[in-house]
């Protein structure tokens, strides 16, 4: 399984992400934004951090990036992508994901780990899950309130596209375990295809337990399944 | 030619800190206060002499980048 990392300036996880995608035995490569080739890859990653210091808004800049025609490219000929935090911010920005990330309804940066909910178990990134299985999952971020369109949200809901949501360690999706003020607690979603994930938590900061817990580990191993 | 691009979020997209603003503003003793909403301010020069070509080209810009049209509203006007 062959993946890229896609770097920005100002990302801050891409090499978080790369350790553990190696760790599950992906032969990766990191790939600077201004290339306007992308290797032969099965999963492209957009990382997280600040691209651009999140300027104008996070993720706008980078999704006008050279590389981004080449993953949108590829994202419509059925690769796979993952965009963690501000990769997800990207997403939206590109139109690959719609809705947006607004900021955190307390207006306060979050850091910390949190429950989230596997949804939806039957897509290419998380298999190897169990559905309602309760993960946790760090989070750190200052625009992480995901917002759409009630269309959309049906869409979302009917077609099974909801990844995870924010839990609290027993399972219980409500206000109270929603840590930013998202759309029905929505922490990670999927387009129509099921081919593009993105998601606020970071996974790849949960593949060691010697710093954290391994419950980031199913996400990688499902997308070599 | 100048032109300015103002940018709120829509109305029904939650302005948190907007309202932090209007609460301290109530705070500070403006009790007539109705709303605040927060937004984008940008200043943009075009080399282009027709007003209608170049606003249409800041219409553009504003399409394609400076705004989000899911929750964002924008108003040009020439200055």
């Amino acid at each position: 399984m062959r993946s890229s990392v896609i770097v920005f300036p100002g990302s801050n996880c891409d090499r978080d992400v790369a350790v553990a995608l190696e760790k599950m035995q992906f032969k990766n490569q990191m790939v600077w934004h201004k290339e306007t080739k992308l290797p032969k890859s099965d999963l492209i990653v957009l990382p997280g951090g600040f691209s651009y210091g999140d300027y104008l808004r996070s993720g706008a800049i980078a999704g006008k990036s050279l590389i981004i025609d080449e993953i949108i490219k590829a994202a419509n000929s059925g690769c796979l992508i993952l965009g963690i935090c501000n990769g997800f911010q990207i997403l939206t920005e590109t139109g690959l994901l719609k809705g947006t990330l607004l900021r955190n309804k307390n207006l306060k940066f979050i850091n910390k780990d949190v429950h989230i909910k596997v949804i939806n178990n039957s897509t290419k990134f998380s298999n190897k899950y169990k559905n309602n299985q309760i993960l946790k999952i760090n989070i750190a971020h200052n625009e992480g309130n995901y917002f759409t369109d009630s269309n959309h949200l049906d869409e979302l809901n009917k077609e099974g596209l909801i990844a995870f949501k924010y839990c609290d360690e027993k399972g219980n999706i409500n206000n109270n375990s929603n840590p930013n003020g998202s759309l029905e607690n929505i922490a990670g979603i999927l387009n129509l295809k099921k081919n593009i994930l993105g998601m606020m938590p970071h996974p790849e900061r949960m593949v060691d337990e010697i710093i954290s817990n391994k419950d980031g580990i199913n996400l990688f191993t499902s997308l070599l399944n | 030619m100048k032109f300015s691009v103002t940018v709120t979020l829509k109305k029904d997209v939650l302005d948190p800190q907007g309202k932090v603003v209007e609460n301290t503003l109530v705070n500070m003793g403006m009790d007539d206060l109705k709303n605040v909403r927060q937004g984008k301010y940008f200043q943009i020069e075009v080399d282009d002499s027709d007003q209608i070509t170049a606003e249409k080209k800041v219409d553009e810009m504003c399409k394609k980048i400076l705004v989000n049209l899911i929750i964002e509203d924008y108003k040009i006007s020439k200055i």
